[in-house]
C-alpha cells in the first residue's frame, strides 16, 4: 500500500504538466482527477536538453498526421510477442495494459499509473495475490466490451513461447500455473484459475508462485493488453492487432509501413492517461539511418521510433549547428556498455588480477571508444543512474588508468609481470572494436597482454562470448557486453544479468558474475515489498558486483535525439529514456 | 590528259614523338587500262599513299600537300564531301585480309548493296540483283544463295572475290588493290590475280596494285614503282624493273621473290637490317644503313639525299652510285646469283 | 535453336539447384562444422530473455533438429507442392511456390518477394534506360572527339561516377535536392506505377539518377573504349572507302559493332539489378528486393535469404539466357548449338 501512496502523491506533483495521468489514482484521488485536463499548460521549454525535464511545445490541439519511422522493423506489433523498448512505448497508442507509465518528463515518467485498471494492484497474501478492477465502458475497436477475461486470455496466450518467442517470460516464471497447462492453443480446456481468476467481467486476480511486491511492473507489461480470444490468430495476430487504445491499425505491411487511425470505440472518459491528439499515425519501416535523420531535421518526419539517438553523421551536424542543437536532447539511457571479466580463466579467478584489469584500463579512452561524451558518461557501476537504488560508487578511479595501483594488484595476485588472456568483441560494431583496442593498449602498459578476437553480433552470445563451453575452452578472459533495462527498476535491469542461476548452455549475457552473495541479494529483492527498501537492495547488489570486480563498466549510454518539427508535447520519459509516444501531437 | 597524276604528294603525321613522313614527295602518272604496281616493305608508305588518293586521310591529323589529279580534278584541295562522292564510284579500293575488311555483322550481299546504293538511286531489289550479278561475275558459285551469307561463312578466296565484287559494283575507273592476295594461299593467289586481270580488261579501269611481293605484280603490271621510306626509289616499266633493275633495294626485293624452283626460306640477297623508322629517317639516302654498296660511293649516302633521276626511257632511279657502277654490279654480281 | 533453349533451361534449373544447396549449406552445414548447434541457431530467433525450453521448442518448430538433408528436402518440397504452417492457433496451408515463412517476422516469404519485386523492377527499368542512353551517348561522343575538352571532362566525371558508391551520391543528392531545394521526393516515397504514374516517376527520379550515374559512368567508359577500338577496325575503313557518309559509318558500322559487348553487359547488369539494387535501395529507403535482402541477412533469416537468393539467381540465369540468345541475333558469327 505504501507503494501506491507514493505513486499517487507523485502523480499530484506533475499536475502542472497538464497530464491527466494522475486521474489514474481513481476514486481515492478525486481532486487530482478534477485537475487533470484543465490545468494550465506550463510554458513550453526550448533549447538543448529542454525535453529532459520539461514538456516542449505543449499543446492540446488535435488533428494532423504524426509521421514516425525506424531503420528496421522491430520484433512484432503483437503486444504478446515483443521485447523492444520502442515497441513497448509505442504499442500503448493502440493497446492498453492494466497499468502503464505516467506520460511525464524525466523520472516522473517512471511512475506507474493505472490504465485499463481503475487503480494500481491490490496486493494480498503477502504479495502472492494481486487484484485489479477494470474501468467501466471499455471497448475493443469492433465495439465489443473489454472484460477481465480478455486480459486473462492475453496473458495466458503469450505464455506459449513456442509461438510467441520474443516477449519476456516473467509471467511464465511467476504465475502459479497448473502442471498440465501447456498453451491456450494445445490445452485450451485446462483450468487456469490457480494462476489467474476472473470472478467477474471487471475483476482480474493474479496468483503468483512466490511473493513479488513489484507486480505492478508486470501489470504494465504489454502482455496485459487485452486480446479477444475469438480474434486471436496466433502468430498471425500481428497482422491485425485488435485495438483497445485510441488508435487502430488501418494498414499493416510487415517491414514496410503501418498506418493507424482513430479507434472510434475508444472513449476519452475511460482513459485519463492518453490525450490522443493526432488523427493518424504513419509509421515507415526500413528507412535508411542517415536519411531518417535528415528527414527529421528537414521536417518530413517527426519521430525516430528507435529512440536510441541519431547516426554519427547527424551527430556531428547537430553539435556544430546551433539551431539544430536547440532541438536536441541528450538523455542518459538505462543502458550500460561494459566489459565482462570472466573468472573462469586463470589468473582472472583471482580477484586481484580482475582488479588489476579495471585499474589499468583507460576509462576516458573507453568513453571515447563508445562515442565520447554525448554518447555516454563514464560508468562507475553496472547499474545505470536512471534505475532506482543507484548510487555513485567510488571503488575504482575513472581517469586514464592507474598503472601503479594496477601493478600493486598484479603483485597481490602473484602475477607481478602481468599475464596473457583473450578478449572477445563484436567485430561488426566499430565502437566495440575501438573499446577492445583501447583495452589492449592500456593493459599492455602493466604487462597484461590481450589477444583480440572479433565475432559477428548475430552469433556473439549464442556461439561465443555467451557460451561457457566456448569461453572456457578458448581461455576468454574479457568480453565486451552491453545491457538495457526491460523496465527501469533494479529487477528490470539486473535480474537477467547478475543472477548466476540463470546461466545456461548458450546465449548468456552474463558469464562473469557468479557470486552467491549477489544471488542472495537478488532473492532478497524479489521478496522485499517496500519499493525504497527493494531499490536499496538492488543498489547493494550493484555494489557487490563492483566489489567482486566481475565487470569493468565503460559508459552509461546516452543518445542524441532530435525533436521533430511541429511536434507538440515532446519530452523524454524516464520509463524508456526516449520520447514518450503517448503525449505527442502535431501542430 | 593523264587520268591519274600525283605531283609531289606528301602525307605527314604529327605525333608526340615527332613528325612521321609517311609519304614524302611522291609523283607518278597512270592511264586508264594500265596497271601500276607499288612495291615496298611495310612502312614504306605505299598503303598511306593509296588511302591518300582516296581522300581517307581528310579530316584526320594528317598534313597533306602536293596534288592528286584524277580525270582532270584536283583532289587534295577538293572538299571532303566531294571526294567522298567519288569514293566507291569513280575510285574504289580492295583491301588486304577481307575477313577484317568486311563488316562481320552484315551479309556479303548487304554490304555490296550498300556500296551500290550509295551512288545509284535504285531499289533494294534492283541492288540485290546487281549484287548477285557481281558475285557471279567474280566467280562465286550459286551467287543467288551466297548473297545472303555472312563473310565468316566464306572461304578466304571467296571473301576476296566478294570484296572485289563490292569494289567493282559501281564500275570504278580507278581501282586500288592493297595487298589483295597476301592473306591467301598460293593457288588462290593465282586465281585472284587472274580474276583481277580479266576484270581490269573488262572494265578498262586504271589499276594500282600495292604489294610487298614483286612476284604479285610481275605479270600484272605495266609499270612498277618501288617505295622506300616514303619516297620512290625506282620507277619504270615492268620489264625494265625486272630485267634491268638499278637500285640496290630493288635487287634485294628481287632476291626475296619466292620462286617455284627454290625453297622459300632461302634468300639469295637478303636485305640486312630493318625498314627505317619514319620519325628518325636516316640522314642522306634513307637506304644507306642497309645498303651493301654504300662504301663504294665514298660516304655520300650518309649525308646527301640522292635525287630521282632518269637513267633511260622513263626509268627513274634514286641512287648515289653512277649508272655505270649500278649496271656493272647488276650484270656481274647480282644477276648471276639470281639465275643460279 | 529450340533444343538449345531447352538445354539452357535445364542448365538454368540445375544452376538454381546448386545455388540453393550452397546457400543452404552456408547457413547450416558450415556453422555446424564450427560447432554451432541447432539450438544455437534457434537462439537467434527468440527474444533476448528466452529460456532454454523456449529455444529448444523453437528449434523443434523450425525443424532445426532434423538432418540438414531433411530440412533441405522439406524446403524444396514446399516450393513444388506447398507446405503446412502452424501459427499457434491453427494451421495454414502455404500454396506452392512456398518459400517458407520468415523465422523472424513470421510472414510467408513468397508474397513478400512478389510485393517488393515491382519496386526493384521500377528502379531497375528507369535507371537502366537512363544509364544506357546517357552512357552510350557520352561514350560515343567522347570517342569521336577523343582528347577534346568534352572527352576529358566526361571521363573525369565518369571516373567519379564509377568510384562513388550510391549510398554516398544518394545521400548527397537527397540532402541537396530533396531536403535543401525540395525539388525531388524524399527517401522512401515510392508510389506504385499502377496508382499514379506521375508520382511514381517523381518518387523514383532521384534513385534512378543516382543508380544511373554509377552505371552511366561505367557504360560511357566502356562505350568509349569499344568505339575507339571499332573505329580503328578495317571494316570501318572499308565503309569509308565505299563513299559512305561519316554519320552512316559511325551509326551503322561503328556503333553496331561497338554496342554488341555493351548489350551483353547491359543484359547481365539488369539481371543482377533486378536481384536487388542493394545500396541504392538502402540509400533511398526503397522497399525493394535489395532492402529485403539486407534485412534478411542482418537477421540471418534463412527462409528470406533463400527466397531472395533464388529469385535473384533466377533473374541472373534468365538474363544470361536472354543475353546469349540476343548475342546470336546481334552477332551472326555466334551460332547456337
Amino acid at each position: 500500500m505504501k507503494k501506491k501512496a507514493l505513486v499517487v502523491s507523485a502523480a499530484g506533483a506533475v499536475l502542472a504538466l497538464a497530464l491527466s495521468a494522475c486521474g489514474g489514482g481513481g476514486t481515492e484521488t478525486p481532486a487530482a482527477e478534477g485537475g487533470g485536463t484543465s490545468a494550465p499548460a506550463a510554458a513550453g521549454a526550448a533549447g538543448f536538453n529542454a525535453g529532459l525535464e520539461n514538456v516542449t511545445n505543449p499543446s492540446d490541439k488535435k488533428g494532423g498526421t504524426l509521421k514516425m519511422a525506424v531503420t528496421e522493423d522491430w520484433d512484432s506489433v503483437d503486444p504478446g510477442d515483443t521485447y523492444y523498448g520502442m515497441s513497448w512505448n509505442l504499442l500503448r497508442i493502440y493497446g492498453r495494459p492494466l497499468v502503464t507509465y505516467n506520460p511525464a518528463p524525466g523520472a516522473k515518467g517512471r511512475e506507474l499509473v493505472p490504465d485499463l485498471a481503475e487503480s494500481l494492484g491490490q496486493m494480498s497474501d503477502e504479495g502472492k495475490t494481486w487484484t485489479y478492477k477494470l474501468r467501466a465502458g471499455l471497448k475493443f475497436e469492433d465495439g465489443s466490451p473489454i472484460t477481465s477475461k480478455d486480459v486473462k486470455y492475453a496473458v495466458l496466450r503469450q505464455l506459449d513461447k513456442k509461438t510467441f518467442v520474443n516477449g519476456p517470460t516473467y509471467f511464465n516464471d511467476w504465475l502459479d500455473l497448473p502442471k498440465d497447462f501447456e498453451s491456450v492453443y494445445t490445452t485450451p480446456d485446462v483450468n487456469t484459475d490457480s494462476a489467474i481468476e476472473t470472478p467477474d467481467d471487471s475483476t482480474i486476480v493474479f496468483h503468483l508462485n512466490k511473493p513479488y511486491a513489484g507486480f505492478d511492473n508486470f501489470a504494465a507489461l504489454p502482455a496485459t493488453v487485452p486480446v479477444p480470444q475469438a480474434k486471436d490468430t496466433g502468430i498471425k495476430y500481428r497482422d491485425h492487432v485488435i485495438a483497445s487504445g485510441p488508435y487502430k491499425f488501418e494498414t499493416v505491411e510487415a517491414g514496410k509501413t503501418y498506418t493507424l487511425v482513430r479507434n472510434e470505440q475508444w472513449d476519452q472518459a475511460t482513459d485519463p492517461v492518453r490525450k490522443a491528439l493526432p488523427d493518424k499515425y504513419e509509421i515507415s519501416l526500413g528507412v535508411e539511418g542517415n536519411d531518417l535523420d535528415n528527414r527529421i531535421i528537414a521536417g518530413d518526419l517527426h519521430v525516430d521510433i528507435a529512440g536510441s539517438g541519431v547516426q554519427p553523421a547527424a551527430l556531428g551536424t547537430i553539435q556544430t549547428t546551433p539551431e539544430l542543437k536547440e532541438r536536441a536532447d541528450n538523455p542518459v539511457a538505462a543502458r550500460t556498455w561494459y566489459i565482462s571479466i570472466l573468472g573462469d580463466v586463470p589468473p582472472l579467478d583471482n580477484i586481484e588480477c580482475r582488479k588489476a584489469v579495471i585499474l589499468a584500463s583507460d576509462r576516458v579512452g573507453l568513453q571515447n571508444a563508445y562515442g565520447g561524451q554525448l554518447a555516454g558518461d563514464i560508468a562507475t557501476s553496472l547499474m545505470p543512474p536512471s534505475i532506482g537504488g543507484w548510487k555513485k560508487l567510488d571503488l575504482f578511479p575513472t581517469a586514464s588508468g592507474d598503472e601503479a595501483k594496477a601493478k600493486e594488484a598484479l603483485t597481490a595476485c602473484g602475477q607481478p609481470n602481468g599475464f596473457e588472456t583473450t578478449m572477445t568483441f563484436r567485430a561488426d560494431r566499430p565502437k566495440e572494436v575501438a573499446a577492445a583496442e583501447s583495452m589492449q593498449q592500456a593493459l599492455a602498459k602493466v604487462g597484461i597482454k590481450l589477444t583480440l578476437k572479433g565475432f559477428p553480433t548475430s552469433e556473439y552470445f549464442t556461439a561465443y562470448a555467451g557460451k561457457p563451453a566456448y569461453t572456457k575452452a578458448n581461455g576468454i578472459g574479457l568480453a565486451t557486453n552491453g545491457w538495457g533495462a526491460d523496465w527501469n527498476d533494479g529487477f528490470g535491469f539486473l535480474s537477467q544479468i547478475i543472477d548466476s542461476r540463470t546461466i545456461r548452455e548458450a546465449g548468456n549475457y552474463n558469464l562473469s558474475i557468479k557470486d552467491p552473495a549477489v544471488d542472495a541479494l537478488v532473492d532478497q529483492a524479489f521478496a522485499e515489498q517496500d519499493t525504497a527498501a527493494r531499490d536499496a537492495i538492488w543498489g547493494q547488489a550493484d555494489q557487490k558486483v563492483m566489489e567482486g570486480a566481475y565487470v569493468l563498466p565503460a559508459v552509461y549510454a546516452k543518445g542524441l535525439l532530435i525533436r521533430g518539427k511541429g511536434v507538440t508535447n515532446q519530452f523524454i520519459t524516464g520509463a524508456f529514456d526516449m520520447y514518450d509516444y503517448l503525449a505527442l501531437g502535431v501542430q | 590528259m593523264t587520268f591519274l597524276q600525283l605531283k609531289d604528294l606528301k602525307i605527314h603525321f604529327p605525333t608526340d614523338d615527332g613528325l612521321v613522313k609517311s609519304v614524302d614527295g611522291l609523283s607518278f602518272d597512270l592511264e586508264r587500262g594500265k596497271t601500276l604496281g607499288i612495291v615496298g616493305e611495310s612502312g614504306s608508305g605505299k598503303s598511306v599513299t593509296s588511302l591518300g588518293i582516296l581522300g581517307l586521310h581528310k579530316g584526320g591529323r594528317a598534313k597533306i600537300s602536293g596534288e592528286v589529279w584524277l580525270d582532270g580534278e584536283e583532289l587534295v584541295s577538293a572538299s571532303p564531301e566531294h571526294v567522298r562522292s567519288l569514293r566507291g564510284k569513280k575510285m574504289s579500293m580492295i583491301f588486304q585480309d577481307p575477313l577484317s575488311a568486311m563488316h562481320p555483322y552484315y551479309t556479303v550481299g548487304d554490304q555490296i548493296i550498300e556500296a551500290y546504293r550509295i551512288h545509284n538511286k535504285v531499289s533494294k531489289k534492283v541492288a540485290k540483283k546487281h549484287a548477285i550479278d557481281m558475285l557471279g561475275r567474280v566467280g562465286i558459285p550459286q551467287p543467288d544463295r551466297r548473297v545472303d551469307s555472312y563473310p565468316h561463312e566464306f572461304s578466304g578466296g571467296m571473301r576476296q572475290r566478294a570484296m572485289i565484287a563490292m569494289s567493282l559494283s559501281c564500275d570504278p575507273e580507278l581501282l586500288i588493290a592493297d595487298e589483295p592476295t597476301t592473306a591467301l594461299d598460293v593457288t588462290v593467289q593465282a586465281q585472284i590475280l587472274d580474276l583481277m586481270r580479266d576484270l581490269q580488261r573488262d572494265f578498262n579501269a586504271a589499276l594500282i596494285i600495292i604489294t610487298h611481293d614483286l612476284g604479285v605484280v610481275a605479270e600484272l603490271s605495266d609499270d612498277i614503282l618501288v617505295m622506300y621510306g616514303g619516297k620512290c626509289i625506282e620507277y619504270g616499266a615492268a620489264d625494265d624493273i625486272f630485267e634491268r633493275p638499278e637500285h640496290p633495294y630493288t635487287w634485294g626485293l628481287l632476291g626475296s621473290m619466292p620462286r617455284l624452283d627454290r625453297e622459300v626460306t632461302e634468300r639469295l640477297l637478303p636485305i640486312k637490317g630493318t625498314p627505317p623508322s619514319l620519325i628518325n629517317v636516316p640522314s642522306g639516302c634513307a637506304f644507306h644503313p642497309r645498303c651493301a654498296f654504300e662504301p663504294r660511293n665514298g660516304g655520300k649516302g650518309r649525308t646527301l639525299v640522292p635525287d630521282l633521276v632518269e637513267t633511260e626511257g622513263g626509268h627513274l632511279v634514286r641512287c648515289h652510285l653512277s649508272r655505270e657502277e649500278r649496271r656493272d654490279i647488276w650484270a656481274t654480281e647480282i644477276k648471276p646469283k639470281l639465275e643460279s | 535453336m529450340v533444343t538449345y533453349i531447352i538445354r539452357r533451361l535445364i542448365g538454368a534449373l540445375a544452376m538454381l539447384f546448386i545455388v540453393s544447396a550452397v546457400t543452404f549449406s552456408i547457413f547450416f552445414v558450415v556453422p555446424r562444422l564450427a560447432g554451432v548447434t541447432a539450438d544455437d541457431i534457434a537462439n537467434r530467433y527468440v527474444g533476448r530473455a528466452a529460456t532454454a525450453e523456449t529455444v529448444v521448442a523453437v528449434a523443434e518448430k523450425l525443424g532445426l533438429h532434423d538432418p540438414v538433408v531433411v530440412q533441405y528436402g522439406r524446403w524444396v518440397k514446399g516450393i513444388f507442392v506447398g507446405a503446412d504452417y502452424d501459427y499457434g492457433s491453427g494451421v495454414e496451408f502455404c500454396p506452392a511456390p512456398c518459400f517458407g515463412y520468415s523465422f523472424v517476422t513470421k510472414q510467408p516469404v513468397w508474397p513478400d518477394l512478389m510485393d517488393r519485386l515491382p519496386v526493384t523492377l521500377s528502379l531497375a527499368a528507369g535507371a537502366s534506360i537512363i544509364w544506357l542512353i546517357v552512357g552510350v551517348s557520352v561514350g560515343v561522343l567522347s570517342a569521336l572527339r577523343r582528347g577534346s575538352i568534352f572527352d576529358r571532362g566526361a571521363m573525369i566525371i565518369a571516373l567519379a561516377g564509377v568510384s562513388l558508391p550510391p549510398f554516398f551520391t544518394g545521400l548527397v543528392a537527397l540532402s541537396i535536392l530533396s531536403y535543401g531545394l525540395g525539388i525531388t521526393a524524399p527517401g522512401g516515397a515510392y508510389v506504385p506505377l499502377s496508382e499514379d504514374p506521375v508520382q511514381w516517376a517523381y518518387s523514383l527520379i532521384l534513385p534512378w539518377l543516382t543508380l544511373a550515374f554509377l552505371n552511366a559512368a561505367a557504360y560511357a567508359r566502356l562505350t568509349r573504349a569499344g568505339m575507339l577500338d571499332t573505329m580503328g577496325e578495317d571494316y570501318i575503313r572499308t565503309a569509308r572507302a565505299k563513299g559512305l557518309k561519316e554519320r552512316v559509318v559511325i551509326g551503322k558500322h561503328g556503333l553496331r559493332a561497338a554496342l554488341t559487348p555493351i548489350v551483353t553487359i547491359f543484359g547481365l547488369d539488369v539481371g543482377i539489378l533486378i536481384g536487388g539494387a542493394i545500396l541504392t535501395e538502402n540509400a533511398f529507403s526503397l522497399q525493394g528486393l535489395g532492402k529485403y535482402a539486407t534485412t534478411a541477412i542482418a537477421a540471418q533469416d534463412l527462409p528470406k535469404i533463400m527466397g531472395f537468393t533464388m529469385l535473384a539467381a533466377f533473374f541472373i540465369v534468365v538474363a544470361n539466357l536472354i543475353v546469349d540468345l540476343l548475342y546470336a541475333v546481334v552477332d551472326p558469327r555466334v551460332r547456337l548449338s
